[in-house]
């Protein structure tokens, strides 16, 4: 038993979700990633099982751990209890935490997924504010979602949305005060620690690449070395 | 397929659901992409069925996407559901009902979790208390807010003004069911029907009239996979998986799907354009796409609401073909209006898919 799974074992999907495989690889059979990604759920479970350091380091360096969706479709067919989705989720945590996520394409989106959504959560009270979704990056919202984000406020008042308003009802002003409880519980949980070292390493990864922040996210946001694939 | 063996089977997997009394959460995606859905939840609920549905305005997002696509820790996503517990109990109500499935998967892995590891849940109650002076108090009873809709099905189809068959014919329509992986997948036992035979919205669609087509794939994901989406470079995955249902679903010639996660009818819907624009294929009649709705959408076209009411103007997939199969009147020129009749001008016509 090495530091790494030391490690993975104090977080409870690990205790949840980490029991006896029998190498069945139903959860690889049934897993959506596995049929599009060079993914195997079942491989990375062995390896986690197994203790071995030098293993558990090499998957926290690669695409290899970003790849599942976390349906958790593996949850419900495992026959042994085990929760692959889970386990991932814990490989991830530590990836980031080892600073070993910058070695893989995959991992490095953290730093676009952190900054979009915990802004978001952060500012708005919301993961998903729709001023924020924009047709630019989102191609596939279609000639009606272009129309959506021309006609934003005009719609949801259309709709019965209360976009942005006091009281209750879809998309309101979060309060300030339910604000200020969710920047106090990201102190106080670890979230603020995770955003503050995402950010920093994405500084420096920059910088490395003589790039400002902008064009880093551009870059991770569309980076594909086009090795991932199941084909 | 044997009738009698499933109804066996799904009689394992019922769930008690209170008939009144809920503190009601909103849904990050479903009030952003399908706005008018949690409007006429609460509509009907409220005015239509005489229950208690209460909001509290201080609530927030559950965080469940961020925990999903692993932005957040599992602490920072269990605090904040702590916090809306407590909003519920402040607020004086023991049932909890979401309206998104990412956030029922979530709250139910929370509880779930903190039952097998009461010293987590002991942490997670002073992390609640050192942010935000709350006490936690756990929810008595926890649902899906399709769970609600399933309950009083037979109520609402007592009330309905259209019905799930092909007006001139007396045809049941044929309806895929899809259901939001976080809805039973995890914990099968919470959901109504179980992860195997999910009744939740196929007890709907026989209520209504429909038929249920059973298919291959009917039990794969939407391809949402958080960070499979948000990030542009990822996106065939989700593709991907869309594309695989609805060659799977083709041959059985749906006239619409109905769901109950807010994020599946978004990708149902927008990939079935994609999948037009970038290849030709349509998968509906005559060039048009399969209508992908949600369930309070489906309800509110049985109860009788103005489909532009109801929302339908945000899809992407023409929803005509299927109102008017139904015989539901609607105002063509009404569809892309605002308050009062105001201008908005109309959507760019797509290239291979009908839109109208």
């Amino acid at each position: 038993m090495g530091k790494y799974f030391d490690e993975l074992e104090k977080d409870y999907r690990i205790k949840e979700g980490l029991k006896a495989c029998m190498n069945c690889g139903v959860c690889t059979a049934v897993c959506p990633a596995a049929e599009f990604y060079k993914y195997n759920p079942k491989n990375i479970v062995n390896v986690v099982a197994r203790k071995d350091d030098a293993e558990i380091e090499e998957l926290l360096k690669s695409d290899t751990i970003w790849y599942c969706g976390e349906c958790m479709s593996c949850v419900t067919r495992c026959p042994r209890g085990n929760a692959p989705g889970l386990v991932v989720m814990a490989l991830r945590k530590l990836s980031m935490k080892t600073g070993l996520y910058l070695n893989s394409e995959k991992g490095r989106q953290q730093y676009v997924l952190v900054k979009d959504l915990c802004t978001n959560i952060l500012e708005h009270g919301y993961c998903i504010y729709p001023r924020n979704f924009d047709y630019a990056h989102h191609p596939e919202f279609g000639t009606v979602g272009e129309w959506t984000n021309n006609n934003l406020d005009e719609i949801h008042r259309r709709l019965g949305s209360n976009l942005d308003g006091d009281g209750p009802g879809g998309l309101r002003k979060i309060p300030q005060e339910s604000l200020d409880q969710l920047k106090k519980i990201f102190d106080v949980t670890g979230a603020t620690e995770l955003m503050d070292k995402i950010f920093a390493d994405a500084a420096d990864e920059a910088e490395k690449r003589g790039l400002s922040q902008d064009e880093y996210f551009e870059e991770v946001y569309h980076a594909d070395n086009g090795h991932h694939l199941n084909q | 397929m044997i009738i009698e063996g499933k109804q066996k089977i799904w009689a394992d997997y019922q769930k008690e659901i209170p008939d009144d009394h809920y503190f009601y959460v909103r849904s990050c995606i479903r009030q952003s992409f399908f706005p008018a859905s949690e409007v006429v939840f609460l509509d009907i609920t409220r005015n239509k069925l005489g229950k208690d549905f209460f909001e509290n305005p201080y609530h927030t997002t559950c965080g469940g996407i961020a925990y999903h696509s692993d932005a957040i820790p599992q602490e920072t996503a269990m605090t904040i559901i702590a916090r809306q517990f407590a909003l519920m109990h402040e607020s004086g109500y023991e049932n909890y009902v979401c309206s998104c499935i990412t956030s029922f998967g979530c709250y139910t892995e929370t509880l779930e979790t903190w039952r097998e590891f009461p010293e987590l849940e002991a942490k997670i109650r002073q992390f609640l208390w050192d942010s935000c002076r709350k006490e936690l108090v756990k929810p008595k009873y926890l649902a899906h807010a399709s769970d609600i809709i399933y309950k009083f099905r037979n109520e609402i189809a007592a009330k309905a003004m259209f019905r799930l068959v092909e007006a001139k014919t007396g045809r049941p329509l044929r309806v895929v069911e899809h259901i939001g992986c976080h809805y039973a997948k995890m914990f099968p036992s919470k959901g109504v029907g179980g992860a195997e035979y999910p009744y939740v919205l196929a007890g709907m669609i026989e209520a209504w009239g429909g038929e249920v087509i059973d298919y291959p794939e009917r039990r794969q994901c939407c391809g949402f996979g958080f960070r499979q989406y948000f990030v542009q470079a990822n996106r065939g995955y989700s593709l991907s998986n869309t594309y695989k249902k609805f060659e799977s679903m083709e041959p059985y010639k749906p006239d619409f799907i109905i769901t109950n996660c807010p994020g599946c009818p978004y990708f149902l819907d927008r990939w079935q354009y994609v999948v037009a624009e970038q290849t030709g294929k349509t998968y509906g009649e005559n060039g048009f796409g399969i209508p992908v709705l949600t369930y309070e959408e489906v309800a509110g076209l049985v109860f009788g609401y103005n489909p532009w009411d109801l929302g339908l103007q945000l899809h992407q997939v023409a929803v005509e073909p299927l109102l008017d199969k139904m015989g539901i009147p609607y105002d063509p020129a009404m569809k892309y209006k605002g308050v009062n009749g105001k201008e908005l001008g109309t959507p760019a016509a797509p290239q291979n898919i009908r839109f109208k």
